[in-house]
């Protein structure tokens, strides 16, 4: 009991609570002034370029190729030549040491790519550096393992190469989704022409570097970038076998309607309005996490985003009460600062869309919450958003916000959860969440989405299978299934 | 004198009845008039369709197996029917052969089709394939009875339901095939068979926002035009061949679904 008449020491009580800034070094990355394109394993210099920005103060980052239909034909053409000069042929085994290469390397130079994607893409660093990165490795470390096994993926239907594939990514997860689609892509064979998206186009042109350092040989992938105008290119370019793209449904139905007839293969991975439906066992705190990270992850620019909250009406008070005061203590800003939750909206158009319909359903008589929140001057910003009182009609109920808005809806049963739950023309993924397990499963089967996440939400992984139903899109990126659009067959 | 015989009027088969077209046309095929069946037509099939989807789907993997190996036994109970009604005898027996061997398939497809996936977490995550919902199918011209059968089944086994446009020039089997439906256990509306053009019925299918998938192997016309209609949805299009047996035929009309779920105490 000695301690007990120690004196107590002094201890300074800090007055202000707010975090310091802790922000991350970005003297890893060093960013040219100007990029070309990726082709054939040279730089080809580009006729007119555009400047790629950093949305969080504007500030201009570099010079990019905008790609021409000319542009876009000969890295296509590069990607025969490569397919049919030998990768194709490679054994599986080669191709997959080829993967493994790439995989130790972002695994190596993972904090440079963060804060490259965090700087270019807006999003806050410790999800680049705890998610992009981790999983994007991951990527290509699984398929790796495929290459050389597809016999048994696919048994007594002799799998083979379709050739060249023509790839075009968004901007949610630039680097991300380019391993999505490059690393099942060259397991099963395939060369690539990728197109990042316009406004995050610099992790993709710096993974360029890691294919020189992994000797990929020459061609066998090709980076062209520029706006949807080079993307129409390489969806008509001639002599692509397959196109992959992700975005949105509506670019989707074009692409879709432009290959009819050609008989390209082509899976789409598009829009959602994903439902996440809290019953009123769930376990609240959980469930409040679950929600804020399936909305405001990443700014809510997540195709899987839960941007419907469907709330039992017997817990919809304390439920919307713990979910406000939760905001209240996300920190948006810089995202290159280690304590941002929420970083920066990618563009100033998309700031716009997210304006336009959050005004939309104030004037649709939705009742709007924004938590206080101090923005930076400089910059595209938007405070995350909870909408009650709103009605399924309504725009913001309906639409596709990609932003950091929620929408609260309630229910009174399960019946009527799925109802409203699937009464959407998308179909991409869905929450779920209740202590009881047979409500769980009676719900994952009745909901009409690729993916169910049940008790948690927005989780990811190489070995599972990602994708929609209905207007969200065909084909699965992910697991065995993601080699499936990679692959031709025996009938 | 000769017994004057009772001739047959040529319906369509929707919802598990037999209307006559709403246009009230018909057009002659093998030497019969056959119902020319029109958008409203279509329209009624696709929403008896939607209406029989999902306690198809909800069946038991089993029950269904079982419904359509029933079909099978209808089809042989008419064997010498349907003979006339196609190439001959060989093409019936291969028609039910077929349908067996897809009833076989109802209970297997989730584990040859999904399974669980390892994930680097604390989570049980696992994948199903699941009907994509409603089906069209525009049947190949020949083999008539065959080739029906042949587009028919993998939706139908997977939990779709299908509404079918049977082959222009010889129809007559598709209509027979239907009368055989209607006595076997196949809930009404889950098949939904059509007669008629396929220029005029095909873009309606491909155009119509309730139908998730199309099959327009079978079309005679604009596949392209149909295929730039499909994606006003985002259908799912299926350029099935007429005479193919594989349980990756089913997987054209399937979904994936994938399920996580936390692991703890």
């Amino acid at each position: 009991m000695a301690e007990i008449d120690k004196p107590q020491r002094e201890v300074d009580v800090p007055g202000d609570w707010t975090y310091a800034s802790a922000p991350e070094s970005r003297d890893i990355v060093h960013i040219r002034d100007r990029y070309g394109y990726y082709v054939g394993g040279e730089w080809l210099e580009p006729a007119e370029t555009y400047e790629t920005i950093s949305p969080r103060d504007e500030e201009p980052l570099a010079a990019v190729g905008q790609a021409t239909a000319e542009d876009v034909g000969r890295a296509v053409a590069a990607a025969r030549t490569a397919y049919a000069d030998g990768w194709s042929s490679l054994p599986g085994s080669e191709r997959a040491k080829y993967l493994f290469r790439i995989a130790r390397i972002l695994q190596e130079r993972s904090r440079e790519f963060a804060v490259l994607e965090s700087l270019n893409g807006g999003k806050p660093i410790k999800e680049s550096r705890d998610v992009d990165l981790p999983l994007a490795a991951a990527h290509f470390f699984y398929y790796a393992g495929w290459a050389d096994k597809l016999e048994y993926a696919f048994p007594n239907r002799r799998p083979r190469p379709v050739g060249v594939a023509g790839q075009i990514i968004p901007w949610n997860f630039p680097l991300l989704m380019l391993a999505w689609k490059v690393a099942p892509a060259l397991a099963c064979g395939n060369t690539v022409v990728l197109k990042p998206a316009e406004t995050t186009p610099l992790t993709a042109l710096l993974f360029c570097d890691v294919l020189r350092q992994a000797e990929l040989p020459d061609g066998v992938v090709n980076i062209v970038t520029g706006d949807g105008r080079t993307g129409a290119a390489l969806v008509e370019s001639e002599d692509v076998d397959k196109i992959a793209f992700t975005g949105s449904t509506e670019v989707g139905k074009e692409i879709q309607r432009r290959l009819a007839g050609t008989g390209k293969r082509l899976t789409l991975e598009l829009g959602g309005k994903a439902a996440n439906i809290v019953f009123d066992d769930a376990a609240l705190d959980q469930a409040v996490e679950g929600i804020v990270n399936g909305i405001y992850f990443n700014q809510g620019h997540v195709c899987c985003a839960g941007s419907r909250l469907f709330v039992q009406e017997s817990i919809y008070e304390p439920l919307v009460a713990k979910l406000e005061r939760r905001l209240t203590t996300l920190r948006v800003g810089d995202p290159l600062d280690k304590n941002s939750d929420v970083g920066a909206i990618n563009s100033a158009a998309q700031l716009e869309k997210i304006r336009e319909l959050v005004a939309s359903g104030v004037e649709e008589g939705a009742e709007i919450y924004q938590p206080p929140c101090v923005l930076p001057e400089k910059g595209y910003w938007f405070v995350p958003t909870v909408f009650t009182n709103v009605a399924q009609s309504y725009r913001i109920a309906q639409e596709e916000i990609f932003g950091p808005v929620l929408s609260v809806l309630t229910f009174r049963t399960p019946e009527e959860a799925l109802e409203k739950a699937n009464n959407t023309p998308y179909g991409l993924s869905a929450g779920v969440w209740t202590e009881k397990g047979s409500r769980i499963l009676w719900m994952a089967q009745r909901l009409r989405a690729g993916v169910v996440w049940a008790n948690t939400f927005n989780r990811f992984d190489p070995g599972s299978p990602f994708g929609g139903y209905k207007e969200s899109g065909f084909g699965r990126e992910g697991g065995r299934h993601g080699l499936e659009p990679y692959l031709r067959f025996d009938e | 004198m000769s017994r004057l015989p009772v001739k047959k009027t040529y319906k369509l088969f929707i919802g598990g009845a037999f209307p006559r077209s709403e246009s009230g046309r018909t057009y002659e095929a093998e030497g019969q008039n056959v119902a020319r069946g029109s958008r409203k037509d279509v329209r009624d099939a696709v929403r008896a369709a939607r209406g029989a989807q999902s306690g198809w789907a909800k069946a038991t993997a089993y029950n269904r197996g079982q419904v359509l190996y029933r079909v099978a036994e209808m089809v042989e109970a008419r064997a010498d029917e349907f003979a006339e009604l196609c190439t001959g005898r060989d093409e019936v027996e291969r028609a039910i052969d077929r349908i067996v061997w897809y009833a076989g398939w109802a209970d297997k497809l989730p584990q040859v089709l999904g399974g669980s996936n390892p994930v680097a977490g604390p989570y049980f995550n696992f994948t199903v394939p699941e009907p994509t919902g409603v089906v069209a199918v525009l049947a190949p011209d020949e083999p008539p009875l065959l080739g029906l059968a042949t587009r028919l089944l993998p939706p139908l086994v997977g939990g779709n339901a299908v509404v079918a446009v049977a082959s222009e020039t010889r129809p007559l089997a598709a209509i027979e095939l239907a009368e055989a439906l209607a006595t076997s256990d196949v809930p009404g509306g889950v098949v939904n068979l059509l007669t008629g053009r396929h220029s005029e019925l095909g873009p309606v299918l491909a155009s119509h926002m309730d139908v998730n998938a199309i099959d327009i192997g079978g079309a005679n016309g604009d596949a392209p035009e149909l295929e730039r209609l499909a994606a006003d949805n985002v259908k799912r299009v299926v350029h099935g061949r007429a005479d193919v047996q594989s349980p990756w035929e089913i997987a054209s009309f399937l979904e994936l679904k994938t399920v996580w779920h936390p692991m703890g105490q």
